[in-house]
């Protein structure tokens, strides 16, 4: 499998990666991790004539604290999220949703930008940015500005990332009660339904992703929570008619997987 | 697009067109065959290789990606016709059988390993989770890693 | 001295295969290759209206681009076994055509060759080839495919009928048998499709020599010889003499890698057409798309019992696939490795069988590990658990009730069955109560009991298998319809130096051929191990050979080389007798040497060796050397049995099943390796455990592939599995010189209906009877509900 030919320009900033975008339109394809784009371009569903390589952007996969939030790079590694003391102390949601990404193999490489961009919907970390209501930071020709990620994903494989635009860090409020919960598909091992819970004081937020054609925050849910699970039962409410549906789970099973998964989570 | 990158130990400089893949690359252009492609689509694990000693499935990384790094194969594992500990298991508990997806297997094991060095076999089935082995059920093979645990840690 | 047999010797070919140094088809370069890629169909039926190769020849590196209007779309791979209508009409066999001309039977037929200077410029103008299609509506389900009215696979006969077949009893004395029982239980269900999934795709090298006019082949076969024979005699109709088929290390093959394929025929056609080597290895798209998949049967059974439990009476009918065209063992599959094996391990003492085997718009079926023997277990396994619940016995006593006696086949006769074979040897109350023994079974039920009421669900299945390995002898599968013999060649050679050339015609890929023949090789000659090597993969080097498929390597395979050990020994007694100046009857051979007995007289094999080569001293009227070919045709097939037993926990909330515990007690009889032995198991274990809760292939009803690639076909990972605990009992076979009856199989036959059973057992108190396979979690959930 060879994907069509391209041009290969590895950026060595987001400006220059910005300017070729722009110059290049939607001929060509940022690539960071490459694990869902690669794939993609050897079984010719995906031809860029031009690679904008951003992996070797330098500052671009850093972890650090700025006062109650935790920025992360886009080009961060699933496995450095795994492996980060600061994301496992004070976001350890985010931790536990990258271990259930991919393999070993996929985790070294597969990137948290690249994956929020892809926007495939049976990822696991749009789930959890929703829950969390983290801001994604996108920077293109006329500057820098913050998506939350309530805005941020518009449909399957479809964001709200204008063309000339590139992720470059997402910013997260440090969460002290959250988990995230996986129902994987026997082959692929994506999300059937990934749903994560970040509690604060009474409330409780949750973001479902795997479900429906694009990853929603359960408000239903969050709206009847009153401190027990009960609230689950509302968990595809809203999406009832954008279920998901394949030979490994159809509406009605996926739809029950949702509230088996909300509960699951609301209960953790 | 010239290149440059040390694998094995080795430096190696070539003009690669940008879709070969790093399997590909190693395979055809140096002739290291014992990076497999199973499926070219980074699902079953047979051409992973550790590049900048992480894990990586070298079907799915272009060869241009990883100028500059440092790849390790399969056959640098072992020193001369000493085999890597790894290698000495797969042998002693017959965690192998018609061999093509064994290379993957070794160089995820060390992956594993290398990041848990007393693994359980909990762990180590889910190290495995992104290699396909469709002759040993898997069995012999996590009693493979399990002793090369052993032999690691002693 | 150190002897070999029964011990559990570190494989030799490990060192090559753990340091990357295997030798797979695909690792070959040859100088001046070429790379070709194909042009394949992406509808399931069409008529093709026209192709246009005119901007991939103009294309960047293209060296020849062919299509089905070429010489080549003459050709076709042939079948290898026919099966005639019950009423006599001739086994519908199509042309299986290299390239397909005026019409598209499945999604991934080829339509066209490119061949490029390097694989990225030859797919590259494959793309640029342009296909017209007139698409067609599709058929892809058996059943539906003899439905009046379902779109045809080929046109020129009345239905999608490529035969029927029947076996067993008179079916009105079964019906009549049924109409009287007791009891009868009932099953519906598809024992579905599987694709192989070796994990080497399927690569093929052709070199034409013009000098030498000769072809050579490298390909990822399991079957060298039988390629060759093959593609010489019936594909292309080139000499077989003039052609060398080489087949060195191969990644797996589960039956896939055993046919003839097209792309085998076509690439070597044109590698004399352009005068340059062509490789072709296929990706795993083209893997799902083309390899020949496995089961596909549709069937409806009846089992009765009378009031005692005992079996009075099966009725079968199933629908079995083919697939668009015949493959080359495709007929046998349903018929003659499936309803031969109707009796299992029971009394049966009415049973009827009526298959039919239509065409569909789907890739064609062929053997898959196990081949007809799993869908012949699954369904008895099934449907005697199915009764044992519905007649409220345990399934286990059930079973012991209605065991064939235990018989050695040596002072007591061999099992006579009603479908045809007679069992060589058994003994399955032994492995039954071995495997509940090595479970626990009783204290199972307890724990079972109890967790069902802290709302736990837990099942058990069992599953008492019998197979038929080593299919043989070569006259009676010649009159079923083999247009091949099922002998094995063993060819042995000793040098001058006493060290010995194994030549055999079977085929390792992964099996460990080269260390378990030199175990009894070296055992047999009294030699050690380091002074034998074993040779096989090139048609060149291995006089004929029928490969490696049906567990039939050791009991045929291995039997060959035994006859050609003893014609050794016949023949170095001879030489020892004239030069210990000794009467050959005073000599006896151990240890690697002969001595005149009584005596301290003796001669080494190496001795004798030598002087075969340097026969100056030397008894007159015998031929110098030591070497000796022998080809085995065994008597029997060999009938290897076993126990399997799953225990399983449902999710009570996602249907999701988790095989918590695994036991299999397989009889292979004789036991060379252990080791091996059990990594066959294993490996068998967790393929069958794959079809019972992952794996599946997909149509849509446009005849599309649904689940073409890993990320729609699930296939076992580390952990969805759990170790395996195996023990033996050892019932030698009768009939081989080794006493071996088989081990590749077994593993995948016993495995499906145990798991199966363990899940319907966890619900049955919730009512569920049956969930078809693959017991997905969406599939135990719906049934949970109902």
């Amino acid at each position: 499998m060879i994907p069509a030919k391209f041009d290969y320009i590895k950026a060595s900033s987001v400006s220059e990666a910005i300017g070729l975008l722009d110059k290049h339109g939607d001929e060509a394809k940022l690539l960071s991790g490459g694990h869902s784009l690669i794939p993609a371009m050897k079984l010719r569903l995906s031809r860029p004539e031009i690679l904008i390589d951003i992996s070797g952007i330098s500052g671009m996969n850093s972890i650090t604290e700025d006062g109650n939030e935790i920025v992360i790079g886009a080009n961060c590694t699933h496995a450095a999220i795994c492996n980060s003391d600061l994301i496992n102390s004070d976001l350890n949601i985010l931790a536990q949703t990258a271990k259930c990404i991919g393999d070993i193999q996929v985790r070294n490489r597969g990137t948290i930008g690249g994956s929020l961009a892809h926007a495939d919907p049976a990822a696991d970390y749009p789930a959890v940015v929703l829950a969390c209501d983290a801001n994604i930071v996108v920077e293109g020709k006329n500057g820098s500005r913050t998506i939350a990620a309530t805005d941020f994903f518009l449909g399957i494989f479809t964001t709200s990332i204008a063309e000339d635009e590139i992720i470059t860090t997402i910013r997260f409020p440090k969460v002290a009660n959250g988990n995230y919960q996986k129902f994987f598909q026997s082959a692929s091992r994506f999300a059937v339904v990934g749903v994560a819970v970040v509690k604060e004081g009474s409330g409780v937020k949750v973001g479902v992703t795997g479900v429906a054609g694009t990853p929603y925050r359960a408000t239903a849910v969050e709206n009847a929570y009153s401190g027990n699970s009960d609230a689950a039962s509302h968990a595809i409410e809203g999406v009832e008619d954008e279920l998901m549906s394949d030979h490994f789970a159809d509406t009605t099973y996926r739809a029950h997987l949702a509230k088996v998964y909300v509960k699951k989570a609301l209960e953790a | 697009m010239q290149i440059s990158l040390k694998i094995n130990g080795k430096t190696h400089s070539h003009d690669v067109e940008p879709r070969i893949s790093l399997a590909q690359y190693l395979r055809e252009t140096l002739s290291l065959t014992g990076t497999h492609i199973g499926c070219d689509t980074s699902g079953c694990g047979a051409c992973t290789v550790h590049v900048d000693g992480a894990a990586t499935k070298a079907c799915t990384l272009l060869a241009v990606q990883v100028d500059g790094c440092e790849i390790k194969t399969i056959e640098g594992m072992a020193n001369g016709n000493e085999m890597h500990p790894i290698q000495e298991a797969f042998k002693e508990n017959h965690g192998l059988q018609c061999g093509f997806c064994t290379p993957g297997m070794v160089m995820t094991a060390a992956d594993i390993l290398k990041n848990n060095p007393n693994p359980t076999e909990e762990e180590i089935r889910h190290g495995l989770e992104g290699n396909f082995c469709r002759c040993t059920g898997y069995h012999n093979i996590v009693k493979s890693i399990q002793h090369a645990a052993e032999t690691l840690n002693s | 001295m150190e002897t070999y047999i029964g011990k559990s010797v570190k494989r030799r070919e490990d060192a090559r295969f753990l340091k990357g140094a295997g030798k797979y088809t695909d690792d070959i370069k040859l100088p001046g290759m070429t790379q070709a890629a194909f042009v394949r169909s992406p509808y399931a039926h069409a008529k093709i209206l026209s192709v246009d190769t005119s901007a991939a020849e103009k294309a960047e590196g293209v060296v020849a681009v062919y299509t089905g209007s070429d010489a080549c779309g003459t050709y076709g791979v042939p079948c290898g076994w026919q099966v005639d209508f019950k009423d006599g009409e001739t086994m519908r066999e199509p042309l299986h055509p290299l390239l397909a001309k005026d019409k598209i039977l499945h999604v991934g037929e080829a339509v066209a060759i490119v061949i490029a200077e390097s694989l990225e410029l030859a797919r590259d103008a494959a793309e640029l080839v342009n296909v017209k299609y007139d698409v067609l509506p599709a058929v892809t389900c058996p059943k539906k495919a003899m439905e009046s009215g379902a779109p045809k696979v080929h046109d020129q006969w009345g239905d999608n009928a490529a035969f029927d077949w029947c076996i067993g009893n008179d079916r009105a004395e079964v019906e009549a048998a049924l109409a009287s029982a007791h009891h009868v239980t009932e099953m519906n269900y598809k024992n579905h499709r599987v694709a192989p999934n070796a994990i080497e795709p399927r690569s093929y090298i052709a070199d034409y020599d013009v000098n030498a006019d000769k072809w050579t082949l490298y390909t990822s076969t399991q079957n060298p010889h039988l390629v060759r024979l093959l593609m010489c005699a019936f594909a292309l109709g080139i000499p077989e003499h003039k052609v060398r088929v080489v087949s060195y290390d191969v990644g797996g093959g589960f039956g896939s890698k055993i046919y003839h394929y097209t792309e085998e025929a076509l690439l070597t056609w044109a590698s004399k057409e352009i005068g340059r080597p062509i490789k072709w290895t296929s990706d795993r798209t083209e893997a799902f798309l083309t390899d020949a998949h496995g089961r596909d049967h549709i069937v409806h059974s009846k089992m009765g019992f009378d009031k005692d439990g005992k079996i009075v009476a099966h009725l079968t009918d199933e629908f079995c696939a083919m697939g668009a065209y015949l493959s080359t063992f495709a007929p046998a599959v349903p018929t003659y490795l499936h309803g031969t094996l109707f009796q299992g391990v029971y009394t049966t003492p009415l049973i009827h069988l009526n298959v039919t085997a239509p065409f569909t718009h789907t890739v064609p079926v062929d053997a898959y590990r196990g081949a007809g023997r799993p869908e012949a277990t699954y369904l008895l396994e099934r449907i005697v658990s199915k009764a044992a619940k519905e007649m409220n016995m345990d399934p286990a006593e059930l079973r012991l009730k209605n065991f064939i006696a235990p018989f050695n086949g040596t002072t007591e006769p061999g099992y006579q069955t009603q479908v045809a074979l007679q069992y060589d040897s058994g003994n399955y109350h032994a492995s039954l109560k071995r495997g509940l023994e090595m479970l626990g079974y009783e204290d199972f039920r307890k724990e079972q009991a109890e967790a069902r009421k802290n709302g736990k669900l837990l099942g058990v299945g069992i599953s008492t298998y019998i197979e038929g390995c080593g299919i043989a002898p070569s006259a009676v599968v010649g009159s079923l319809g083999a247009r091949a013999g099922l002998y094995e060649v063993g060819h042995v050679r000793v040098q001058p130096t006493g060290k010995v050339s194994v030549f055999t015609g079977s085929h390792s890929h992964g099996q460990g051929h080269e260390t378990v023949f030199a175990q009894f090789a070296a055992d047999k000659l009294g030699i050690p191990m380091d002074d034998i090597d074993i040779v096989h993969g090139d048609t060149d080097q291995v006089a004929f050979g029928m490969g490696t498929y049906g567990s039939r390597s050791l009991s045929v395979g291995g039997s060959a080389i035994i006859k050609s050990i003893e014609k050794v020994l016949e023949k170095g007694a001879k030489i020892a007798a004239h030069k210990l100046e000794a009467a050959e009857e005073d000599l006896e051979y151990a240890e690697g040497k002969w001595t005149v007995k009584g005596t301290d007289k003796s001669i080494s094999f190496g001795d004798v060796s030598l002087t075969a080569y340097v026969p100056h001293d030397y008894p007159e009227g015998v031929e110098p050397g030591l070497d000796f070919s022998s080809f085995y045709d065994p008597t029997n097939f060999t009938y290897p049995f076993g126990t399997h037993i799953a225990v399983v926990e449902v999710c009570s909330d996602t249907g999701k099943v988790t095989v918590k515990r695994f036991v299999a007690c397989d009889d292979v009889g004789n036991v060379m390796n252990p080791m091996i032995v059990d990594g066959q198991i294993h490996g068998g274990v967790v393929q069958g455990i794959g079809q019972a809760l992952l794996e599946e292939v997909v149509y849509d009803g446009e005849g599309q592939m649904v689940t073409g690639s890993y990320m729609d076909y699930a296939m076992p990972r580390a952990d969805d599995m759990p170790m395996i605990e195996t023990d033996r009992t050892t019932t030698p076979c009768p009939h081989n010189p080794l006493g071996a009856k088989g081990a590749g199989e077994a593993g995948a036959i016993g495995s499906t209906p145990a798991v199966v059973n363990a899940v319907v057992d966890a619900l049955a108190h919730m009512g569920v009877t049956d969930i078809q396979m693959p017991v997905t979690p969406q599939r135990v959930w719906k049934a949970m509900q109902n």
